[in-house]
C-alpha cells in the first residue's frame, strides 16, 4: 500500500528520520522527500562535537594506561593488550587487591574516553535537525563496526566513527571503505597492525606472521558478503596483500605516533591472487588495488543495496527496491550520496505500513527526541539505560555490528525493559507544555492509530499517557 | 503428525507418558512429572579454541603447533592420559571426575566455513546448508515434544537466539527488568494496544509472564546480577537454574557468552581466552549449584560453531578453524571417555593443512541428547529437528 500524501511526512520523520521532535512534522510537511534530501550532504554527517579528542590524543592516554600497568613495549607497540595479573602465589592478597586497584585507576582515563564519545553522539541524535543524515551515518557505522569490547580498540572507536566514517558517508563507499581500512580504530580492532607476511623481514628475523582477521571480514562484512563465492585462499591472499597496513608506535617519530603507518618490512612480497585478479607487488598500492576492486563489484553493490533496504524498510525488504538501489550504487562508481538519494525516490520504501521494529538506541533516541529533550547524564541517562536495554553504543559483540532484524530485538524480555525504560523516562520527561493527544499527534502525525489516541486520552496522568505513547505499536515500529 | 506419535517407545517407557500410544496401555513405571528433564545449551560465541579448552598434551605436535599459547603440562588440570582441561575449567573438572562431565574435543557443524555469522547460523538452526532454514533446531525440537508435555524454554540475555526461534512460544529474561504497580497498570492498556501487532503482543504477554515468575523467585540474587552484570557469571547461572527448578518453569534454556573470538594476544593458562574460560566454568559451576537435586536430571551442551587454527599465528592468537571442543555436563550424563575420536595433530591429518580436523558432526551429539535425554523420537530428529541429516547418526552413551 503505497502511503497517502497527509501519511508521507510521518514517515519521513519516523523510518528515514531519528523520530519527530516537537516541531519536526510540520517541517517536513511542506515537502517531506525534499526535506530528506536537503540533508543529504557533500560533506559528510555532523560531527558530535568539536572538543572531543582524536585518534592520536586518545591512543596517547591508552599508551599511558598500558605503560601504569607495564604492558607497553620498548619498541612502542600499541597493539598488545594488558597481560593478566602476576600469579597468585607470588602476591599476598593485600598486594593483590593493591594490584587490582591500580589497575582499575589507570583504566579511568580510557573508560572516561569512551562514555564522552557515547554522550555525546547520543546527545547529536536527540537534538540534530537532520535526522536521516544521522541515521545514515548510523547505518555506515554499523556497517564497518569497530567496538569497545576489545580493550585495545574501546579507546579509538569513537574517534574512529568521528574520522574515518562521518565525513564520507555521502561520498563514494571506495573512500569510506579505504578510510575506515586504514584507520587505526579498524587496524586494532580487527588486529590488523601487527599481521605480517611469513617471507617478509619482520616474518624473517622477527617471527611475526600472519593474521587474516581483517582481510575476511572486509569480504566478508564490509564489501562482497560471504555468499559472493570466494574461498579461503582468497582471504589468505588478499590477508598478505594487507601485511604492512599498520600504526605508528609511541616511541617513534613524532608525526606517524597513533596514524596509519604503512611498514615494508612487514609486507609479504610477491604478485598476489584474488577472487581470479592478479595483484602485482606494489607495497601498500597492492592492497589498495584490491579494495578498490572489491568496492566496484557489483556483489559489493548487492549486498550494500540489500543491507540498506533491510535498514531502512523491512526485514524482508522488497526486491524492487533491493534492485533499484543496486542499480544507483552501480551507475554511480558508488556514489552514496547517489543511493541515498534513490532510497528517498523508490515508491517501496513509502509503504504506510511500518515494518521496522527500533533497535533500543532508536527507540531511547526517539523518546527523547518526541520529549523534546536530550540526556543530561552520560552514564545515568544514557550508557547504563542503553547497557540494559541490550545496545551499548559502540560496543556490538561481534564485527557484523547490532542485528537489524526485529526478530533480534523483540525478544519477551526485552519488551519488559522498554517497559521499565519507558515508564521511568516518562516520570522525569513526560512533556507538560501541551495536551497527551496532542504531543502524540506532534510525534506520530498521520501514523498514530485511533486505539492508541484513545488510550493515551484515557490515561490517568501525563507520566502514564506518555508511557502508553512510546510503547505503542506505532512507536515501537517505524 | 498425530498426537503423541512422536514419542518413541522408549522415550514413553521412561515418562510413563500414555497420551495416544496404544501399544502402552497401563504405565506400570514411576512417571517423571512432566518438565523434570533438563537441557542448558551454553553457546560459545566467536569461535572457542578448542586445542585450550581441552588440551592434548599427550599429542606429540601440541606443543610445537601452539608455541607461546599451547597451556604448558604443568599448569593443565588432567583428564586422563591423552586429554587435560584448561586451569580455568575447575569447577568441570570437579565435575568429569565424578563423572558428571566429559568432552568432545573434534566436533564440528555439518559445512566446512569459516565465517562466524554463517555458522552460528548452520549451528543453531541444525541444518544441513546454509540459509535454508530460519527457525532453531531447539525450537523445532520443542514443537515436537510440547504436543505431549508441558515443556517450555528460556532464553537467557536480551537477545532472542536463532537457536529458539521457530514456532514454540519462549521466555526470554536478563537481569534488571522490575514490574511495579504502574507497569501492571499500563501493561493492560498495552496489551489491547498490541492485538492488532502479532510479533509484540506475543513478546509482550510472555515477557510479562516470566517477569512475574522472576518476581516469585525472591529480589536478592536478582538485584546482584543486575548490579553487576559482567562480574556475575556465576550469580546469572544460579539464577537461570532458579527459573529451570520453578513449578511449572522452562525445561530447557540457552545461555550465549562471547568474546571468544582469539585472533591476538590469546594468552594460555592466563590472558584474554583464559578470562573468558573462567566465565564458562562460573555458569557450569552456577548452573550445578542453583539446580540443587535437579542436577541429577539435567545435561548442559557447551559448544561454538567452529575451532581456531591448528598452529599459533603471527600475532599471537589463533585464526578460524574447523574442528573444536565440545563440553557435556550433568548428572543425567553416562559416565564415560571422551566422546568421539581424537584426529591427531600430525601434518597429514590437520583439515585443509591447518585445523583440527573434525571426527563428529555437532548433530550427532545434539540428537543423542534429545532421544535419550528428551525422549525425542528418531524419525523426528531425522526429519523437522535436523532435516536431512539421516547420515549424522545419534550418538548412543551419552546418557546414563
Amino acid at each position: 500500500m503505497i502511503a497517502s500524501n497527509s501519511m508521507t511526512s510521518a514517515i519521513a520523520v519516523t523510518r528515514f528520520g531519528l523520530g519527530a521532535r516537537p516541531d519536526e512534522l510540520s517541517a517536513a510537511n511542506r515537502d517531506p522527500r525534499g526535506w530528506l534530501k536537503s540533508q543529504i550532504s557533500r560533506d559528510g554527517a555532523e560531527q558530535p562535537s568539536v572538543s572531543l579528542p582524536g585518534t592520536v590524543d586518545r591512543l596517547a592516554v591508552f599508551a599511558q594506561y598500558l605503560s601504569e600497568v607495564g604492558v607497553l613495549k620498548r619498541d612502542g607497540t600499541i597493539s598488545d593488550a594488558p597481560t593478566a595479573a602476576p600469579s597468585a602465589g607470588r602476591m599476598t592478597d593485600e598486594q593483590g587487591a593493591k594490584f587490582q586497584q591500580e589497575r582499575k585507576q589507570a583504566l579511568q582515563p580510557v573508560l572516561e574516553g569512551v562514555r564522552d564519545e557515547i554522550f555525546a553522539r547520543t546527545r547529536l541524535a536527540t537534538a540534530t535537525s537532520q535526522p536521516f543524515r544521522e541515521r545514515w551515518a548510523l547505518f555506515w557505522a554499523n556497517h564497518f563496526t569497530v567496538s569497545t569490547i576489545k580493550l585495545q580498540s574501546a579507546v579509538v572507536a569513537g574517534p574512529y566513527e568521528r574520522e574515518a566514517i562521518r565525513p564520507h558517508v555521502f561520498g563514494r563507499f571506495e573512500d569510506l571503505l579505504v578510510a575506515s581500512t586504514r584507520h587505526p580504530g579498524m587496524l586494532l580492532y580487527l588486529d590488523q597492525a601487527r599481521s605480517a607476511g611469513p617471507d617478509s623481514l619482520a616474518g624473517e628475523y622477527r617471527k611475526m606472521g600472519l593474521n587474516e582477521n581483517l582481510a575476511r571480514e572486509i569480504m566478508e562484512l564490509h564489501t562482497v558478503g560471504a555468499d559472493a563465492g570466494y574461498t579461503q585462499a582468497d582471504v589468505t591472499e588478499f590477508a598478505r596483500a594487507l601485511t604492512g597496513y599498520s600504526i605508528g608506535g609511541f616511541r617513534e617519530a613524532e608525526d606517524t605516533r597513533g596514524r596509519f603507518l604503512y611498514r615494508p618490512q612487514l609486507h609479504e612480497p610477491g604478485t598476489r591472487i584474488v577472487m581470479g585478479r592478479q595483484y602485482p607487488q606494489g607495497g601498500e598500492a597492492q592492497a589498495r588495488a584490491i579494495l578498490a576492486d572489491l568496492a566496484a563489484s557489483p556483489k559489493t553493490a548487492a549486498h550494500v543495496a540489500r543491507k540498506l533496504a533491510i535498514h531502512f524498510v523491512a526485514d524482508a525488504p522488497p526486491p524492487r527496491l533491493v534492485a533499484r538501489l543496486r542499480d544507483s550504487y552501480l551507475e554511480s562508481g558508488g556514489d552514496l550520496a547517489h543511493v541515498a538519494e534513490a532510497l528517498v525516490d523508490s515508491p517501496e520504501a513509502w509503504a504506510s505500513d511500518a515494518r521496522k521494529f527500533k533497535t533500543p538506541y532508536e527507540f531511547v533516541v526517539s523518546g527523547y527526541r518526541a520529549a523534546g529533550a536530550s540526556p543530561s547524564d552520560a552514564a545515568k541517562e544514557v550508557v547504563q539505560p542503553l547497557t540494559y536495554l541490550g545496545q551499548r553504543p559502540f560496543a556490538a559483540p561481534q564485527p557484523n555490528g547490532w542485528s537489524d532484524l526485529s526478530a533480534d530485538w523483540a525478544a519477551p524480555g526485552a519488551l519488559v525493559k522498554r517497559l521499565t525504560w519507558a515508564t521511568r523516562f516518562s516520570a522525569y520527561y513526560a512533556p507538560n507544555g501541551a495536551a497527551p493527544v496532542d504531543v502524540a499527534a506532534a510525534t506520530l502525525g498521520d501514523r498514530l492509530g485511533a486505539a492508541a489516541k484513545t488510550a493515551i486520552a484515557r490515561a490517568e496522568t501525563r507520566f502514564e499517557a506518555f508511557s502508553i505513547l512510546l510503547m505503542s505499536p506505532e512507536f515501537q515500529r517505524r | 503428525m498425530s498426537n503423541g506419535s512422536n514419542f518413541s517407545r522408549r522415550a514413553a517407557l521412561k515418562y510413563g507418558a500414555g497420551i495416544g500410544v496404544t501399544f502402552l496401555a497401563a504405565p506400570a513405571l514411576a512417571a517423571l512429572p512432566e518438565g523434570r528433564r533438563k537441557l542448558v545449551v551454553i553457546i560459545c560465541r566467536g569461535a572457542m579454541d578448542g586445542l585450550s579448552v581441552s588440551p592434548p598434551v599427550a599429542d606429540p605436535n601440541y606443543a610445537a603447533l601452539r608455541g607461546a599459547i599451547a597451556i604448558p603440562p604443568d599448569a593443565v588440570l588432567k583428564l586422563d592420559g591423552d586429554f587435560s582441561l584448561h586451569p580455568k575449567l575447575a569447577a568441570i573438572h570437579a565435575l568429569a571426575l565424578s563423572g558428571e562431565a566429559r568432552i568432545a574435543p573434534a566436533v564440528a557443524i555439518p559445512q566446512r566455513i569459516r565465517s562466524h555469522f554463517e555458522a552460528q547460523d548452520l549451528l543453531e538452526s541444525g541444518g544441513e546448508q546454509l540459509y535454508g532454514i530460519t527457525t532453531g533446531w531447539l525450537n523445532r525440537a520443542l514443537s515436537v515434544q510440547a504436543r505431549g508435555a508441558n515443556i517450555s524454554a528460556l532464553a537467557v540475555g536480551t537477545q532472542e537466539p536463532l537457536i529458539l526461534r521457530g514456532p514454540v512460544e519462549i521466555q526470554s529474561w536478563s537481569p534488571g527488568g522490575k514490574v511495579t504497580q504502574d507497569m501492571q497498570r499500563i501493561s493492560s492498556v498495552l496489551t489491547d494496544l498490541y492485538a492488532s501487532d502479532p510479533t509484540l503482543s506475543r513478546a509482550f504477554a510472555s515477557g510479562m509472564e516470566t517477569e512475574a515468575m522472576a518476581e516469585n523467585m525472591g529480589g536478592d540474587q536478582m538485584t546482584k546480577v543486575a548490579a553487576q552484570p559482567a562480574k556475575a557469571a556465576h550469580d546469572y547461572a544460579v539464577t537461570t537454574a532458579k527459573f529451570l527448578t520453578q513449578a511449572g518453569g522452562p525445561s530447557i534454556a540457552v545461555i550465549s557468552l562471547d568474546g571468544y573470538d582469539t585472533h591476538a594476544n590469546q594468552g594460555a593458562a592466563n590472558g584474554q581466552l583464559a578470562n573468558h574460560l573462567k566465565n564458562l566454568d562460573d555458569v557450569v559451576d552456577g548452573l550445578h549449584e542453583g539446580l540443587g537435586s535437579a542436577w541429577s536430571d539435567t545435561v548442559v551442551i557447551a559448544v561454538t560453531e567452529f575451532g581456531r587454527t591448528a598452529r599459533i599465528n603471527g600475532t599471537g592468537g589463533t585464526d578460524h578453524g574447523t574442528a573444536s571442543t565440545m563440553i557435556l555436563a550433568g548428572g543425567a550424563l553416562k559416565r564415560g571417555g571422551i566422546v568421539g575420536d581424537w584426529p591427531t595433530l600430525a601434518d597429514a591429518s590437520l583439515f585443509d593443512n591447518r585445523d583440527l580436523a573434525p571426527t563428529l558432526d555437532v548433530r550427532q551429539v545434539f540428537k543423542g541428547v534429545l532421544r535419550d535425554h528428551m525422549g525425542l523420537e528418531a524419525r523426528a530428529l531425522d526429519g523437522s529437528v535436523f532435516p536431512d541429516s539421516g547420515n549424522a547418526r545419534a550418538l548412543d552413551g551419552l546418557i546414563a
